[in-house]
């Protein structure tokens, strides 16, 4: 039997804006999924985005949903979860929205650990303006700002994450719908600042000028290079070079922003 | 009851003014000569329930007031110069969501960080004209430490009831001085909150292109909805129908206009046979009133313009002087070079002479320079 998704899509919004083949589609389903199995109330969550393609996600579903400035996101959300607390806050955007424009919200977010949940759809390209390159665009890679291949250095999102201080960090991808679902759970439920990246793929920006003739090819590169971290564990660098690791690579209790926040300023309720 | 008095700097008067106000969240960054306000709210706040937070920069600190006031909390910020420049966008974005958010303006000495410890009133084009795009704007202009509470009182009420950001334009002097304040009884000024929905969420347009207001329904009330700083339909989705562009873009400049009575405010001072008006707003109408005096004192019929909201422009007010006084001429003393006197001129029409008195030098203009200004027109 198929999953109802309807109960939480906003129909008379769809379609959607993403090209046939995006994967963004896949991970809105696992997002779907993944607020279903918590049983949240709709009225409870809200999702607030940045600017880009994946930004575009919140229109789609029925919760309090905030379409943000490019980079924003988190700030937004910083103070709407501090105004209302009771709110189950999710930020979410793209990897240049997230970790270029919105970089400093980003690793401050994940410094400062109130309870939000931080999910950047990393595409590694500009899909929305017609891809330009990203702090995640592969070195070499071509986008039509790097027409002779990215000559610079790029990020590793989970890692920013992880030495700004999150408390939770997660990778997953768009064709490992089942431990996308699971791992957005996990953000969710845990207190604290959660971040999870999912690797998602833009056929027509990226993949089509980077030698993925088909979206299938891409989400086939994603089944064959990821490697669960259980797995990780028993392999070599070498039998690494050239994967990329999923699950969640790191979790640590620290005590939540808000709720120290209150206690050190003796907030008067 | 003898009210209550205390010595207070105008930074500090802002805050109150804001927690009078129900002010319940401040979301900063430090920087001069603002920072006062945020270390004011960062003691206050939690006494009485509310939260402070520092954010990381300018941007997150204008963006951290919108989310808080999309929670349905009363929200300010307080900034300088740079930090206006910097908070533009998002200013932009609360215009056209209709997020109602307080933004105090501690003008200093630019462009760039300028002069970051010397007076100036150099912001008022920025407040209006600062972020893109056709949008309305109210700023309000307090001139002492009383007015610092008073106008940021008068700013959340204009924001909760017009559903837009307020800036309070206020300057170094004005922000940094210590004066006498009457601490207003809870009460004694009014105090507008929200409105809330009172339609089926089902229902809900919460920016109904063919009403002039539509109460905000708080995130997390049961009405969920769509906000997005494109350009949007009632039900608040993206559009790209440039007639509903128009519509909305007109729509919200249009209520502001409309209720340019309401929200516009200005004092009036000896103009009535007036024949050489001084139009100053701030510090500067501080000595611009000295200035009309003596001018008195010496035979000459000058009045004083003051405008304490400066955006939406007091156009009304000086254009029924004009047409009622014969005025030789006014005078626009300004610690800038010359951004309100344009605005003077545009009212003017030609009907007199208006001449501006600019000044760079970061102490106020002395009342001296001003009555000799004023004398050239008799």
């Amino acid at each position: 039997m198929s999953y109802d998704y309807a109960k939480y899509l906003r129909k008379g919004k769809l379609p959607h804006i993403w090209c046939a083949g995006c994967s963004y589609g896949i991970v809105l389903k696992s997002l779907i999924r993944a607020i279903d199995s918590l049983q949240w109330d709709k009225n409870d969550v809200a999702i607030v985005s940045g600017i880009g393609c994946a930004s575009r996600l919140p229109g789609y579903v029925d919760f309090n949903t905030l379409h943000t400035t490019h980079g924003r996101s988190i700030a937004f959300a910083t103070g709407l979860k501090l105004a209302n607390p009771k709110l189950n806050v999710l930020a979410m955007g793209g990897d240049g929205d997230m970790t270029a424009i919105g970089g400093n919200h980003f690793i401050h977010a994940c410094r400062r650990n109130l309870d939000i949940t931080i999910f950047v759809f990393n595409n590694n390209i500009y899909g929305m303006t017609g891809a330009q390159y990203s702090p995640t665009t592969p070195k070499g890679a071509w986008a039509t700002t790097s027409p002779y291949g990215m000559a610079e250095n790029n990020f590793n999102i989970t890692d920013l994450a992880i030495g700004a201080g999150a408390t939770y960090v997660a990778r997953t991808t768009a064709y490992h719908v089942a431990h996308c679902e699971k791992t957005m759970k996990e953000a969710f439920l845990h207190k604290g600042t959660s971040v999870v990246e999912i690797i998602n793929s833009c056929p027509t920006g990226f993949g089509r000028k980077n030698k993925f003739k088909t979206p299938a090819s891409m989400l086939m590169w994603m089944k064959d290079n990821a490697v669960n971290i259980e797995k990780a564990k028993n392999m070599s660098p070498e039998e690494l070079a050239g994967k990329f690791i999923i699950g969640v690579l790191h979790k640590v209790e620290r005590p939540e922003y808000l709720e120290t926040y209150d206690a050190t300023v003796g907030l008067k309720k | 009851m003898a009210k209550k008095v205390e010595f207070m700097m105008g930074n500090h008067a802002v805050a109150e003014g804001a927690l009078y106000a129900g002010c319940r969240f401040f979301g900063g960054y430090p920087i001069t000569p603002s920072t006062e306000v945020a270390e004011r709210m960062a003691e206050r706040l939690p006494q009485v329930g509310g939260r402070f937070i520092q954010m990381e920069d300018e941007i997150a600190a204008m963006a951290s007031v919108i989310g808080a006031s999309i929670g349905g909390v009363k929200a300010l910020t307080a900034t300088s110069g740079p930090g206006l420049s910097l908070k533009q966008e998002n200013l932009g974005y609360a215009m056209l969501c209709e997020i109602p958010v307080v933004a105090v303006d501690v003008m200093r000495g630019g462009p760039s960080t300028g002069m970051p410890t010397g007076p100036s009133q150099s912001d008022i084009m920025c407040a209006k004209w600062g972020t893109h795009g056709d949008h309305p704007v109210i700023a309000v202009t307090p001139a002492s430490v009383q007015e610092q509470f008073e106008e940021t009182v008068r700013a959340f009420n204009l924001a909760e009831k017009y559903r837009c950001p307020v800036i309070v334009l206020t300057d170094a002097i004005i922000g940094q001085m210590m004066e006498q304040i009457e601490i207003p009884e809870p009460g004694e000024l009014e105090v507008i909150e929200r409105p809330k929905p009172t339609c089926k969420p089902e229902e809900y347009l919460p920016f109904d292109l063919d009403k002039d207001f539509v109460p905000l329904a708080a995130f997390g009330s049961g009405y969920r909805y769509h906000i997005t700083g494109l350009h949007h339909n009632s039900d608040g989705f993206p559009t790209n129908d440039p007639v509903l562009h128009t519509k909305n873009t007109k729509r919200l400049i249009e209520r502001i206009n409309k209720n340019y009575d309401d929200i516009v405010k200005v004092e009036e001072f000896m103009i009535d046979d007036a024949e050489v008006l001084v139009f100053a707003i701030g510090v500067t109408a501080r000595s611009a009133k000295h200035a009309v005096v003596e001018a008195r004192n010496a035979g000459i019929k000058a009045g004083l313009i003051r405008p304490l909201t400066i955006w939406p422009f007091p156009e009304k007010h000086l254009d029924k002087i004009l047409s009622k006084n014969k005025i030789k001429g006014i005078v626009v003393p300004e610690m800038n070079l010359g951004q309100m006197t344009l605005e003077v001129q545009r009212v003017a029409r030609g009907r007199c002479e208006v001449e501006g008195l600019y000044s760079l030098m970061l102490d106020p203009i002395l009342p001296a320079e001003i009555l000799e200004k004023i004398r050239r027109f008799v």
